[in-house]
């Protein structure tokens, strides 16, 4: 028979970020840090569990319309640009680098240095939805939207805008109206940033600026994406009528092949593809967003110098869900883009 | 806290560090990194082929190597206990329990779904521009 | 034989500096705010006691129309608005949170010699989204009202004007707060066990609530995409559940048993280890098979996952996938059975003392024994085609769902009481409570098992006349059960004021809750816990100064060497 001190030490619930004796971080019902670690570490995991579960919902759907209707993904295809959805792979390939070497970071207690790479992660968290914003909008310009709204005719290309501000960028209306928010977070941020700075609040002074600068990534992302895409296109207008043909004749080719009425006497619901893709890029964009703010809350516990060889679990929790985004690209990627 | 980062740093072999803490060499972490561009530029490659059939099975094999060394090295997996392996990995059993299941149903009845009247399919909602 | 004055301060009423969790803190903040595992708990049971009597009364309301088989105050379509809301409340605001979020998170801590759960944080947002939840459950209700059924099947689900789109937020709410109050007892019961205590030494409370977390965790996603799905649909309609745009309303089916199924093992899994708890203590009996009910639970939990095919036997669903749901449907009584034999080998020669905790147990394996082997017959395919959509179903899942769950709900209140209140209640009253709720459920349920094999269909507001007599009956039983869990309500919170004090151990029983005083301290133990074998009752000894049972090793053998002024332990 043998027994179990369960009055160690008892501490205060809500700890004070001030002082930084020992045991600050070990909350009053775990004996020791590895205990209070390991909870959090199998925690993570089983909470990855679940948003693999989650995320297998759309998974079954994509299978079953890609198994019934693969002709849905051959007319689907043109519309999405590997290119653009290619550098969103090296950018959240980058900010897993960024995150797992900040882990890396706070394992050593090198606070400032993990701060710097878990702001890295920020802005590319903010870049890949800044390319987001205007893969969506360009489909939004050509009615491409859920099944019951997919209205696209072949061939349709949208007018430029001539008023207003996407007038005088030369970029849709569509875009701006996704760039609204970021823009007023970004002033607000850095607004509340200066006002910590004036009233000597380093810490959040510093929070607000990081993100302030992440917010900097989304119009980094939404432009360069821009770019590209004004170039893609005029690319398709002049040199590219071979481009076009070629696929045109490919098309032909298809249709010829499979022949429309032998799998479904139906046109192919095109629109449904879009359903599923706007409903996973739409639940992974979600949850980069929350990795935004998550990310910010560690990047403020780092200038705060919070982490320790002995107590580093929240940047290393982050970071497992920070992969674990990454993951999800990595399989929505090929699925989604890459069809022939 | 900078003479903790140095004495930290100074320590090759981080021996002072709690037994649940293995930091990942930096060497590796970039190795891992330029593996996954290298995969990706891969499958984009390989997508470009024109495998028919085998294109899919093609990029969902690039993308779970590439799934598995982000588990691997980045998400620490090498170095972690092997009930929260468990844990992770049975997700993905139960994930094809789910899709399996009913795609094998679905087959079945796929074919009465298609029946369903054309002319009750309504118009899609969007008014369409003037110029198109 | 007379007690240390340490033992005064384990098994006795003596506390900590702080006090009992119940007055260690006053004021309404200090209850909202609190990360204390026991007063979330407590939250908890008042909230799903409070669910648990609306959607009981829209029964009573629903069993009062269903007496003429006439309109009487229902229109059909305020019919279909209530059943849908007894089912949405009572399945997903009542029975999923009720013994692992109230009772569980009150007991499993202490159960471990733990001072929380892993998580106290996440457990308060738990309950606050369970709060949340039940409030778009509400908005529904009170807004267009809810007529899908609580199943929400497509593509009515799509087409309908009343509240879907809350009601899904509701759900989806509810789902997350079932989440995380599962991978947090997984995480509780995984790291926080004291060194000695290993798998094979817990008790059997926790497995089961392992076992359902394990569910929790794995299936309820599923559900929260299903019904983002179902939501996205409304909003925009997205085509993937509606076959007007190619979509696949079978396959709203498939996710939502997915999901739904292996939730019916959330709802009974608790029950059933609140019932091995109790029937081992009340027989003052080792518990018999102890592996094989351990075992079992887990069993159940995975079994579960690979049957939720039975509820599409009607649906088109291919022949040979229903098949193989079928039989392994049938798998599904094996551990179930296990269950109950050893139950059965835990009485055989105990002494037996019929407390209202007794009471109920013995209940519930009559109840659940009925309702698990109707099951038998809903899964074998021939027989549900006749069967599916009728009575027969109703009685059967309410079988399981009230005779199982509610009935072992009912015993671990009775049984924990004391423990969370420091007061009994009245026994006598107790088993009176007992009596209704048996004696209501099997004139309410019975009756529906003859009216559902003869074709009453479910969900119809009116019926031919050859069923009223069943309906009758099953109307009256209702309302005999409702005065039954009434009654039982009463006795319990009367006790709180007026009920005599006990002190830490009336029961004698032997897992680790036990060993401290009662209300427990503030911090669950105020000494060192003493570890035994959950079902080793020999430790346990009878202390005359303090009116409760003692661990062995406290007691000073016959020489009164010290005996002190004791505390005085009322
Ligand atoms: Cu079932």
């Amino acid at each position: 028979m043998s027994s179990v001190d369960t009055t160690a030490e008892v501490h205060d619930e809500h700890h004070d970020d001030d002082h930084h004796d020992h045991g600050e971080f070990i909350a009053h019902h775990f004996d020791t840090p590895e205990q209070q670690y390991d909870s959090g570490k199998l925690g993570i995991w089983v909470f990855l569990v679940t948003e693999v579960l989650f995320f297998s919902g759309l998974f079954c759907a994509y299978v079953l319309l890609r198994y019934h209707q693969p002709e849905v993904f051959v007319a689907a295809s043109e519309h999405l640009d590997k290119v653009l959805g290619g550098i969103n792979t090296i950018v959240l390939l980058f900010s897993s680098l960024t995150m797992a070497w900040a882990v890396r970071a706070a394992q050593l207690g090198q606070n400032r240095f993990a701060s710097r790479l878990i702001l890295i992660t920020m802005v590319c968290a903010a870049v890949f939805l800044g390319v987001k914003a205007v893969e969506y909008s360009h489909k939004w310009d050509l009615n491409i939207y859920v099944a019951s709204h997919y209205n696209y005719i072949e061939g349709y290309h949208p007018d430029a805008p001539s008023e207003g501000l996407a007038g005088a960028l030369g970029v849709s209306q569509s875009l701006i109206n996704l760039c609204v928010l970021p823009a007023i977070l970004l002033v607000g941020f850095l607004v509340a940033g200066v006002i910590y700075r004036v009233r000597e609040s380093q810490a959040m002074s510093a929070l607000y600026l990081a993100m302030a600068v992440m917010m900097g990534g989304f119009f980094l992302g939404a432009v360069g994406g821009q770019i590209y895409q004004n170039a893609a296109e005029s690319a398709a207008a002049h040199g590219g009528d071979h481009g076009h043909d070629a696929a045109a004749g490919e098309h032909a080719e298809e249709a010829a092949v499979t022949g429309p009425d032998t799998t479904s006497k139906y046109p192919p619901p095109i629109g449904m593809f879009f359903s599923i893709y706007y409903i996973m890029t739409g639940l992974h964009a979600f949850h980069v967003i929350g990795g935004m703010v998550a990310l910010s809350w560690l990047y403020y516990r780092c200038t705060r110098n919070h982490f320790r060889p002995d107590y580093y679990g929240p940047v290393d929790f982050v970071g497992l869900y920070w992969h674990l985004v990454d993951l999800i690209w990595i399989y929505l990627f090929p699925l989604l883009y890459l069809i022939n | 806290m900078n003479e903790h980062e140095h004495a930290h740093d100074s320590h090759g072999d981080h021996g002072d560090l709690p037994r649940y803490n293995h930091p990942v060499s930096v060497k590796l972490l970039l190795t891992v990194f330029f593996c996954l561009v290298g995969l990706t530029i891969l499958t984009v490659v390989v997508n470009g082929f024109g495998l028919g059939q085998l294109d899919i099975w093609a990029a969902l094999l690039i993308a779970s190597v590439k799934a598995a060394i982000v588990c691997l090295f980045f998400m620490h997996m090498f170095w972690e206990k092997g009930f929260n392996i468990i844990a992770f990995i049975s997700s993905l059993f139960f994930v094809t329990l789910f899709i399996g299941l009913t795609l094998m149903d679905t087959r079945a009845y796929r074919d009465s779904q298609d029946k369903f009247p054309l002319d009750k399919r309504p118009e899609p909602t969007v008014v369409r521009d003037a110029n198109s | 034989m007379s007690t240390t004055p340490q033992a005064a301060k384990l098994f006795g009423n003596a506390i900590g500096e702080k006090g009992n969790y119940l007055n260690a803190s006053r004021g309404i903040k200090s209850w909202l705010l609190t990360l204390d595992h026991k007063r979330i708990g407590i939250m908890y049971l008042i909230g799903v006691t409070v669910a648990l009597l609306l959607a009981g009364v829209f029964a009573l309301v629903l069993r009062s129309e269903l007496f003429t088989g006439t309109k009487m105050f229902l229109t059909e379509a305020q019919y279909n608005q209530m059943f849908t809301l007894h089912g949405a409340i009572m399945v997903f605001a009542f029975i999923i949170p009720s013994v692992p979020a109230a009772l569980g998170n009150f007991v499993l801590p202490m159960m471990l010699g733990a001072k929380d759960v892993a998580f106290p944080r996440l457990n308060l947002c738990s309950f606050y989204l369970w709060l949340f939840g039940t409030g778009f459950l509400l908005v529904a209700m009170l807004t267009n009202g809810l007529d899908t059924g609580w199943t929400f099947y497509t593509p009515y689900s799509i087409k309908t004007t009343s509240a879907v789109m809350y009601a899904t937020m509701g759900a989806f709410i509810l789902g997350f707060s079932s989440i995380f109050t599962g991978l947090n007892f997984l995480v509780t019961i995984n790291t926080m066990r004291p060194p000695t205590m290993t798998w094979f030494k817990m008790p059997l409370f926790l497995w089961s609530l392992y076992a359902t977390s394990i569910i929790q965790i794995l299936a309820t996603p599923v559900l929260g995409i299903t019904l983002l799905l179902l939501f996205a649909e409304r909003a925009l309609h997205i085509g993937i559940f509606d076959p007007a745009y190619g979509g696949d309303p079978v396959l709203f089916q498939h996710f939502f048993w997915f999901y739904s199924h292996p939730a019916v093992y959330i709802m009974i899994l608790p029950a059933m280890g609140i019932i091995s708890e109790l029937m081992s203590v009340h027989a003052h009996k080792k518990i018999f098979g102890y592996a094989f009910i351990a075992f079992s639970s887990v069993a159940i939990a995975l079994l579960g996952f690979l049957v939720w095919g039975h509820h599409l036997f009607a649906s088109g669903q291919s022949t040979l996938l229903s098949l193989i749901f079928s039989a392994i449907t049938f798998s599904v009584a094996i551990p179930s059975a296990v269950k109950v034999f050893n139950w059965l080998a835990t009485l055989y020669k105990g002494s037996i003392s019929l407390v209202t905790p007794m009471c109920y147990a013995l209940s519930f394996i009559f109840l659940f024994g009925i309702g698990g082997l109707t099951g038998l017959f809903l899964g074998t395919l021939s027989v549900d085609i006749h069967l599916h959509d009728t009575y027969f179903v109703v009685a059967h899942f309410h079988f399981v769902m009230v005779g199982g769950t509610l009935t072992a709900l009912l015993g671990g209140l009775f049984h924990w009481w004391p423990k969370m209140f420091g007061r009994m209640y009245n026994d006598f009253m107790g088993r009176v409570s007992c009596f209704l709720v048996f004696a209501g459920f099997n004139l309410t349920f019975f009756p529906q098992f003859v009216m559902g094999a003869r074709g009453m269909p479910r969900r119809y507001a009116r019926y031919d006349p050859e069923f009223q007599i069943f309906h009758q009956v099953s109307t009256i039983g209702a309302f005999v059960l409702g005065i039954g869990v009434v009654v039982a309500f009463a006795v319990l919170v009367y006790a709180i004021y007026r009920g005599p004090k006990v002190g830490g151990n009336p029961w004698g029983a032997a897992s680790l809750e036990w060993q401290s005083s009662s209300p427990p301290d503030y911090h669950n133990f105020t000494h060192k816990v003493v570890m035994n074998d959950p079902y080793d009752y020999s430790v346990m000894v009878y202390d005359e100064d303090l009116d409760t049972y003692i661990h062995r090793e406290f007691t000073v053998p016959e020489k009164p060497a010290r005996t002190e002024p004791e505390p005085t332990t009322t």
